[in-house]
This record gives structure tokens, C-alpha cells and sequence, in this order.
């Protein structure tokens, strides 16, 4: 308890943030949501999935998870792997369209 | 805030900043991730593979999707849940989010009261966590049990395109897994942050090593994970 007392470490912040974060993450949600129980469709909906989806995840990973306060050196160790899965996501887009161009034009509809 | 955080950096380190703080850190030996502990060093990296293992199956059932001749099934119908005879869409994947949201919320005050070392506000708010969380595995067994009953298997399904029923199993078992083991893991932590392990420095049962409030924080990192995860697959299979 001395040590700890004498090394103050860790993420102090005021509670008041993780409450407005929380609220914040409500909100989104409900609009997430929403999106379906109005059935929106198109273009608009999955844009707006993505952008709500990637806003919940920032305030996730950014306050709860604290990396807005991490030095660099973590956050650059932990956040630049995941451009490798955006490249697989690519890759396997353009996989997935050829795949279901042979199976339309080999196999017809309904295989 | 921001200078909380700054109060922690050595001052050999501090008048470097920027992208040059990476090549500093880098190359400095000894030790990359500077300020940081290397069990919280070790659980970010873990996080990372298991952000890799939930995308190739996220990823897997995005192709299964993209690729397939026979039509998806509509989530928002199969999903919908019918109370006094009218059909809401998602409600229950919609509960089960808010569920796990204010999990991570009651966790992230958790955190905060630990560094405070407030031993009994830190282990209430983390059983409520692990509370909350048993909620969702079991709203999700719920859910598993309807789909079963109305004849989802992995290999077919009553609506449309096979491949819905495996990787709805595999995706939601592997994240259903990953909660209960976060409520294993916060019963064992909070029994030890009430008994005040952290603050009379006992050893613990299996590594025999002292323990600090430290490991509320790495839990927590877990936690939030968790919930990280379900927001993708929230918004990529249910609603997509």
C-alpha cells in the first residue's frame, strides 16, 4: 500500500468521462439499432453500420481501453497489424466475386 | 487529462515526441513499450491475435456470403423476437448489446476505483460486471436454444444459404466462449480484490507472485475486448 502510495501509477481519470463514454455508447447502439427497425437499405445502411460501428469501437478502444493515453511505440505495435486484415478483406472480396462468378457461369443459379 | 498521464514519463524520454518517440522507443534496448508493464504489454499483444482469429472468421463468413448463389437469410427476420404478437426485429441482439455495453461501462469504473485502491467499490462493480456478462451468455444460450428448435443446424437452415447456420455457431460460439471465460476470470479477480490481496500484498494460489491493482486494469483490457468483438459482430452479421 506504501509502495503504491509513493508510485502513483496507472490511468487516473475522472469518473465523469467513463459515464459520458458509456452514454455516448447507448446512444450509438440505439442508432445502430434503429437503422434496422426502420430498414433502411442501400448504400445508406451499410454506411452508416460501418460508421456507427467504427465509432462505438474508437471510444471502446481509445477511453475504456485507455490507448488514447499509451505512448505511440503501443499503439503503433497494436493498430498497424490490423491493416493486414483490411488487405485479406481485399483480397478475399475479389476472391469471393470470382467465386461466385464461376458458380453462376458453370453451375447456373440455385447450386 | 492529459497531463496525468504525462506525470509517469521518465524525463529522459519526454522531450521526444512524436512518430520520433517510436524509433526512440524502438531502439532504445532493454524495453519497446515504455511506462507500460509487461502484463499489460503481453494481454495488448494477445488481444491482437485473438483480433486476427475473430477476423479470418468474420472475413470467412463475409466470402461464404459474398460467394454464394442462394440467398442469405434475412437476420432481421430470423432474429425477431414476438412479444404480445407483434414481431420486433433484433430485440433481443439489441438487449444482449446493451447488456454488454454497460458490462464494459461497469468495468471501466472498476479500472478507475482500483487505482484508487476503493478495494470494495473495485470488486462490487467487477461482480457486476461478471454479473452482466453471465446475462448475455445466458440471453445468447436462449438464442441458440430458439434458432436449434427451429431447425438452424451448421450444414442447413429453413431460409436460404447453408452456410448461415456454421458460421453463426462458429462466430457466436467463439465469442460466447470468450465471455464466459472474462466471468471466470473477474469472479477469481474480484474475490481477490475484496479479500484485499492487492493491498496486504499476498501471493497468489497458482503463481505464488504478489499481485497489484494492475491486473484490474489487464482484466478490464479483456473485458473490453469482448465487447469490442460483438460490436463487429453486431454490426457485420446481425445487421448487415
Amino acid at each position: 500500500m506504501a509502495q503504491a502510495a509513493a508510485h502513483p501509477q496507472g490511468q487516473q481519470h475522472p469518473i465523469k468521462l467513463y459515464l459520458v463514454v458509456w452514454a455516448w455508447l447507448f446512444v450509438l447502439s440505439t442508432c445502430s439499432y434503429l437503422i434496422d427497425y426502420f430498414q433502411l437499405e442501400g448504400a445508406l445502411r451499410y454506411s452508416l453500420i460501418l460508421l456507427f460501428m467504427l465509432l462505438k469501437a474508437g471510444l471502446i478502444v481509445a477511453i475504456f481501453m485507455h490507448m488514447a493515453w499509451e505512448r505511440l511505440t503501443l499503439v503503433y505495435a497494436i493498430l498497424v497489424p490490423l491493416g493486414a486484415v483490411l488487405v485479406f478483406v481485399a483480397i478475399m472480396v475479389l476472391e469471393a466475386n470470382y467465386t461466385l462468378l464461376s458458380r453462376l457461369s458453370f453451375f447456373g443459379l440455385g447450386s | 487529462m492529459a497531463d496525468h498521464a504525462l506525470t509517469d514519463v521518465r524525463e529522459d524520454i519526454a522531450n521526444v515526441s512524436g512518430l520520433r518517440t517510436i524509433a526512440t522507443d524502438l531502439a532504445s534496448d532493454r524495453k519497446a513499450f515504455k511506462n507500460v508493464s509487461w502484463g499489460k504489454a503481453m494481454m495488448w499483444i494477445f488481444l491482437l491475435s485473438d483480433t486476427f482469429i475473430f477476423s479470418c472468421f468474420l472475413i470467412a463468413y463475409m466470402t461464404a456470403r459474398m460467394s454464394t448463389t442462394v440467398p442469405w437469410p434475412n437476420p432481421s427476420e430470423v432474429f425477431s423476437l414476438t412479444i404480445g404478437g407483434t414481431s420486433l426485429p433484433l430485440l433481443l441482439i439489441a438487449i444482449m448489446t446493451f447488456v454488454l455495453i454497460s458490462s464494459s461501462g461497469t468495468m471501466a469504473m472498476a479500472v478507475n476505483f482500483g487505482y484508487r485502491h476503493d478495494r470494495r467499490k473495485t470488486a462490487a462493480l467487477m461482480l457486476a460486471t461478471a454479473l452482466l456478462g453471465a446475462t448475455f451468455v445466458g440471453m445468447q444460450a436462449f438464442e441458440w436454444t430458439k434458432l436449434i428448435h427451429e431447425g438452424v443446424r451448421p450444414w442447413t437452415n429453413p431460409w436460404g444459404a447453408a452456410q448461415f447456420g456454421s458460421t453463426f455457431f462458429m462466430i457466436t460460439g467463439f465469442h460466447g466462449t470468450h465471455v464466459t471465460f472474462g466471468v471466470i476470470f473477474l469472479l477469481i479477480l474480484a474475490r481477490k480484490v475484496w479479500r484485499g490481496d492487492f493491498d496486504t500484498q499476498r501471493r497468489g494460489f497458482f503463481t505464488s507472485r504478489k499481485g497489484r491493482y494492475e491486473s484490474v486494469e489487464i482484466m478490464g483490457l479483456y473485458w473490453h475486448f469482448v465487447d469490442l468483438v460483438w460490436v463487429f459482430i453486431f454490426a457485420l452479421f446481425y445487421l448487415w
